[in-house]
């Protein structure tokens, strides 16, 4: 059992959905980005994704797409992931790494999952790996006892549903809408059937992302999801801060909201 | 379009506004090729519902490089007819232009089986190998995953793709068609960097003596015709697939020969 699946049983147990919350390492520098870490583990949140930089993130929208950017001018590679990766285990919350399967296989699929664990790190999310292409990736993940995390969409059909989620560990990552990450004015009611579309082929948490920026939309969501995913709204409160301390308040002054929103949802 | 490329392909993207479509200049990382297909994955993900999505050039994920192959293979099958008819035999060497490798796979497709007649993709040099300003994938790439196909990339130790380079906005791709990688691997085909001057030396040859001035890509593979030549001697058949009229490339041309416009 990993601390992913602990703190994700934990939150079942009080009733409630888990705050998942998403960081690129690097940004909005090396250092900044470890005290966005501590922040956000102080502000309440569960969880932390340490998101892999990527030159063509494909899956993301403007907001993380920037943040990226910034995040490999600085020069952030496998190194700088890690030590985030380190820091957010360290301040109790289970932390996993986000990232795109390219810097995976070129760090070596055996040693990144090795150093994930190395680094008290839970899983990884991979959004670009399909579970056709997964055999080595998932020997590596079970022989490193990390959560391989799979990502679905309203367009996954049920059949697929079910395979995919067969192959997922700790909990399977709900793309609310279709579309790229960022926020969005309301998460779409596609959300809501995909959930109920994975419940019935899967007994593991379900946790959504995309589009979420709010404590209403947390709340809604806490209604029937197991755990809520935020990135772009916090990246874009950094972009926005007119300096670090500014920033860091407001990353606080967020997740403190979007805590209380996954705990009024049911 | 990469916005740098509508740049460089103005002409072409006159002629799609002509013809009714919507161009949107792609203004984020590298503002080429590249960049314009992650936006068109965005854009694809976003609109599945009603979007379908296609990509010129034998690259993206399974089954874009199959499907895009096939539409291209007519090129290989009719020029091979045609050789047996005007010639008696099968070339001694095919060449084409690689930068996704769609117009190279597609004359390259129907030679496959004959072992003895040599396939040569002519990959972009930009300003030579050796400088890492070039766009030439298999020469000087590693193996990787880009745009949801596992080919040669070109990428930092970190996984990161690195730009490419090429006065050719059709070669100025830092991925390459999967096919394309697997008969380099297998060593069925053989592929070649040229540089940016031997290319236009290329095209400025074709347009003086035959009057046919060529795609700045297609310039590319005229430029390897011209050292094959060179090694399989006056009595060797090459096949070169001249793939792309250069009306597009006149300004980048002048620029480059400092013809005033």
């Amino acid at each position: 059992m990993t601390s992913l699946d602990s703190v994700l049983e934990k939150c079942r147990a009080e009733h409630r959905a888990a705050l998942i919350a998403y960081i690129p390492a690097g940004f909005p520098s090396r250092q900044g980005c470890l005290k966005v870490i501590q922040t956000l583990a102080d502000a309440g949140v569960d969880a932390i994704e340490i998101g892999f930089p990527y030159s063509d993130p494909v899956m993301d929208g403007p907001v993380i797409q920037e943040a990226a950017d910034i995040s490999l001018k600085g020069g952030t590679g496998a190194t700088e992931v890690f030590e985030a990766l380190k820091a957010a285990s360290e301040t109790g919350t289970a932390s996993v790494v986000m990232t795109y399967w390219n810097p995976i296989e070129r760090y070596g699929v055996e040693k990144f999952a090795a150093s994930i664990a190395d680094n008290g790190g839970a899983g990884v999310i991979t959004p670009d790996l399909t579970i056709e292409e997964s055999e080595t990736w998932l020997a590596a993940t079970k022989a490193n006892s990390i959560n391989p995390i799979y990502v679905v969409a309203p367009s996954t059909k049920d059949a697929r549903l079910t395979r995919v989620t067969s192959m997922t560990g700790g909990f399977v990552y709900a793309a609310s809408s279709m579309g790229v990450t960022g926020t969005r004015e309301s998460v779409s009611i596609d959300a809501k059937d995909l959930v109920s579309r994975i419940r019935k082929v899967s007994d593991l948490p379900v946790c959504v992302g995309l589009g979420v920026s709010t404590r209403e939309q947390a709340k809604s969501l806490a209604a029937y999801a197991d755990g809520v995913i935020v990135g772009s709204a916090f990246i874009k409160l950094l972009l926005n801060a007119k300096d670090e301390q500014a920033g860091l308040l407001a990353v606080s002054q967020l997740a403190k909201e979007l805590a209380l929103g996954v705990r009024e949802g049911r | 379009m990469g916005e740098e490329d509508t740049r460089r392909q103005s002409l072409n993207v006159a002629r799609m506004k002509l013809l009714g479509a919507e161009v949107v200049a792609v203004t984020s990382g590298s503002k080429t090729l590249k960049d314009a297909i992650n936006e068109a994955m965005r854009d694809w993900v976003t609109n599945v519902h009603d979007t379908h999505y296609m990509l010129g050039t034998v690259a993206g994920p399974h089954p874009f490089p199959t499907m895009v192959r096939d539409f291209h293979k007519v090129i290989g099958e009719e020029s091979r007819e045609q050789m047996l008819e005007i010639t008696g035999r099968l070339p001694d060497a095919v060449l084409a232009c690689v930068g996704g490798g769609s117009n190279a796979i597609g004359i390259f497709n129907a030679f496959i089986p004959d072992a003895n007649v040599r396939l040569i993709g002519l990959e972009a040099g930009g300003d030579g190998v050796e400088t890492g300003r070039h766009a030439a994938t298999i020469t000087g790439g590693t193996p990787g995953v880009l745009h949801g196909t596992r080919s040669y990339v070109l990428q930092d130790k970190n996984g990161q793709t690195v730009e490419s380079h090429s006065i050719s906005a059709g070669l100025d791709y830092p991925g390459v068609g999967p096919e394309h990688a697997y008969l380099h691997d297998v060593g069925r085909a053989e592929y070649r960097a040229i540089n940016d001057d031997a290319a236009m030396n290329a095209f400025a040859l074709l347009s003086k003596t035959e009057g046919i001035i060529p795609a700045i890509e297609t310039a590319h593979a005229l430029a390897g015709a011209l050292i094959i030549g060179n090694e399989l001697g006056p009595k060797a058949n090459l096949l070169i697939n001249l793939s792309g009229r250069g009306d597009k490339d006149v300004q980048t041309a002048a620029q480059y020969f400092g013809i005033p416009l």
